[in-house]
């Protein structure tokens, strides 16, 4: 089963929260389609940026480092950013890599 | 009202009597006609007469109300000579007037009382020879549908037992002298997968297995196109519905085991709710359904378990449960329920069971109803570890994880198939990626063993030498400030993930063994 682009991401604002509706699998070919979802987020300048999984049925831990360096861009904007929508399996992986100390998790 | 040969047949029990319409013995001439059509009621007060006064009487001096009296006169018998075997109203003589026209003479009545006294007892022997031959022509009769039915359910009933690996199928038919309707079947799909049908048809003999031959063929035909037991039930039920005789039914169970993983996918129409085996107890496989060819457009609740290491299932008809002793006492279900909780070997379960039965019922029993039980056990964890390889291409680690975890299946309470999904996709992409190199000549291979305390998976790859590097925790501050690369969570994420951790290298090999028990946080 060769790998295929199972992912997509939505933006949307909320006010001055920028939502990305991530749908599918986060893994190393999610990688553009995230990145410019998060850059079509930044241009609204929101105050905070919010990552919802609940469409998420699989992020493996090259999907964990797409995470990681999205929340380094975000740190470096002074911009905060949450995960909302996580399973309790993800969720336990955001706390186990301490990625919660670093981002609200909703 | 009945003719008098009809009446004699239910007087004496079915067994034919033809003197009484003979009216005159040869040795006494009359000048009435010898025979006559004559009808006596049962409750006729002439045959309670009669049986307690077996003498010779005159017609005209008998006094009663009888329909069958006023007959007699009009026909014109004068005497009424009753034939009496061992105290039996066998038969009646009726006599005419004498040719001569002269009164009977009391040499007459004594005459006729000695020939009633020697042709009563002839006439019963006569007839006991008849009802000896028409009864051994019926028992020979029922004996060939007898063989006829046996000969049909042992064509159909299959001849060998199904081979799965992992599994154990054992199956016992005993048929009822008389011959139930009873069969089981075993239906082997492409995929792998193992149909199990246990039913019972109504009625008795060469009807029942009839009908049991169309069912099955009905069930087998259904199942090849359908897909679930419920759909596979529903279309039998309405194909049935226009063939089955009326006031006859068949009940089944019909279930869909995927041996890889214990999965079993169950409907039932009416039959016996058959039991699962488990360390903790017995439980019901219950489902609803009614019984297939009473109605059409039904539908059939489907159910699915999962059947753990050591698990099995019993499939039986009623013939055990409705077994009853000589207190007339039933075997019943919660005594096989108990039964089966004593009982961990689904295989010898059948010799348990039938020789509880012969404890139950005692010496002479004569087997009620066909007994049928079929049990399927999934064998001990350790001795069948399964093994299976993916190609190294990129997206790989998500067919791992998913023959993973439908091998495991229930194995795990859901957190903790997750945990060892995410480690188990994390060593497959490792092995992949860095063991062979996205080669796609070079697989990963897996193995998943399952005993009572824990899941065990190896995961090999072909790119031994080099030895991994050990699990590191990550530093987050470092990787958020740009100082490390966001990578390098993998070996972590899995250690984190499991309860145990193996690495194992040769020179051709790296293996690593995740450990994740079955009990615990």
């Amino acid at each position: 089963m060769a790998e295929k682009a199972a992912f997509w991401a939505e933006t949307r604002v909320e006010g001055e929260t920028a939502v990305l509706d991530l749908h599918g699998e986060i893994n190393s070919l999610s990688d553009d389609a995230l990145t410019v979802a998060y850059d079509e987020a930044e241009t609204a300048v929101p105050h905070k940026i919010i990552l919802n999984f609940a469409a998420v049925d699989y992020i493996n831990s090259t999907g964990i480092a797409l995470i990681v360096g999205l929340l380094a861009r975000a740190r470096a904007a002074h911009r905060p950013i949450a995960a909302a929508g996580l399973s309790d399996h993800y969720r336990e992986i955001f706390t186990i890599t301490r990625l919660s100390d670093f981002m609200e998790i909703q | 009202m009945t003719t008098i040969r009809g009446f004699w047949r239910n007087f004496i029990g079915q067994k034919e009597v033809t003197v009484a319409e003979t009216a005159v013995p040869t040795p006494i001439p009359t000048t009435q006609t010898s025979d006559f059509d004559l009808e006596i009621a049962p409750h006729d007060p002439l045959l309670a007469y009669v049986q307690h006064n077996p003498v010779v009487l005159a017609v005209d001096q008998l006094k009663l109300n009888s329909p069958a009296l006023a007959a007699m006169r009009q026909a014109g018998v004068k005497l009424i000579v009753p034939l009496v075997s061992q105290g039996e109203l066998i038969g009646l003589i009726n006599l005419g007037s004498r040719l001569s026209e002269q009164e009977y003479a009391s040499d007459d009545y004594k005459l006729l009382a000695d020939l009633a006294a020697q042709a009563a007892p002839a006439l019963r022997v006569a007839q006991l020879v008849k009802q000896q031959q028409q009864e051994a022509a019926e028992r020979e009769r029922i004996e060939q549908e007898l063989k006829v039915a046996r000969l049909i359910q042992q064509t159909l009933l299959p001849q060998a037992l199904p081979t799965l690996a992992g599994w154990t199928v054992s199956a016992y038919y005993q048929p009822a002298r008389a011959v139930g309707g009873d069969f089981y079947d075993f239906i082997t799909f492409p995929d792998g997968k193992m149909g199990f049908i246990v039913a019972d048809v109504t009625d008795k003999g060469v009807p029942a297995a009839l009908v049991m031959a169309t069912t099955r063929t009905l069930l087998r035909a259904a199942a090849e196109r359908l897909e679930t037991p419920g759909a596979v039930l529903a279309r039998t039920n309405d194909v049935l519905v226009d063939e089955i005789p009326p006031k006859m039914f068949v009940t089944c169970f019909y279930a869909v085991l995927d041996p890889a993983n214990g999965r079993l996918r169950y409907a039932n129409a009416g039959h016996d709710v058959p039991y699962r085996y488990t360390a903790d107890g017995v439980v019901e496989l219950r489902a609803t359904g009614m019984p297939l060819g009473l109605l059409p457009g039904m539908t059939y609740e489907e159910k699915e378990t999962t059947l753990n290491f050591g698990d099995y299932v019993l499939l039986y008809s009623d013939g055990l449960v409705e077994a009853h002793n000589p207190e007339r006492e039933m075997f019943g279900f919660p005594r096989l329920q108990e039964l089966m909780a004593t009982h961990a070997n689904g295989d010898t379960l059948k010799e348990f069971l039938l020789d509880q039965l012969a404890a139950f019922t005692g010496p002479g029993w004569e087997q009620e109803d066909d007994v049928t039980l079929v049990t399927l056990q999934r064998e001990q964890g350790p001795s069948s570890p399964i093994e299976f390889e993916i190609p190294s291409a990129p997206g790989n680690e998500r067919l791992a994880m998913a023959r993973v975890a439908e091998i495991v299946g229930e194995q795990l309470a859901a957190p903790r198939l997750e945990k060892l999904k995410t480690a188990v996709a994390e060593a497959a992409m490792n092995a992949m990626e860095h063991g062979n190199k996205y080669d796609p000549d070079k697989p990963v291979s897996l193995n998943v063993f399952v005993d009572e305390t824990a899941v065990r998976v190896t995961i090999t790859d072909e790119g031994g030498g080099a030895p991994l590097k050990p699990s590191t925790t990550p530093d987050l501050e470092a990787k958020l400030a740009g100082e490390q690369s966001p990578r390098g969570w993998g070996l972590f994420l899995i250690q984190n993930m499991v309860n145990e951790m193996h690495i194992q290298q040769d020179a051709q090999h790296h293996t690593i063994e995740l450990v994740m028990y079955r009990q615990g946080e």
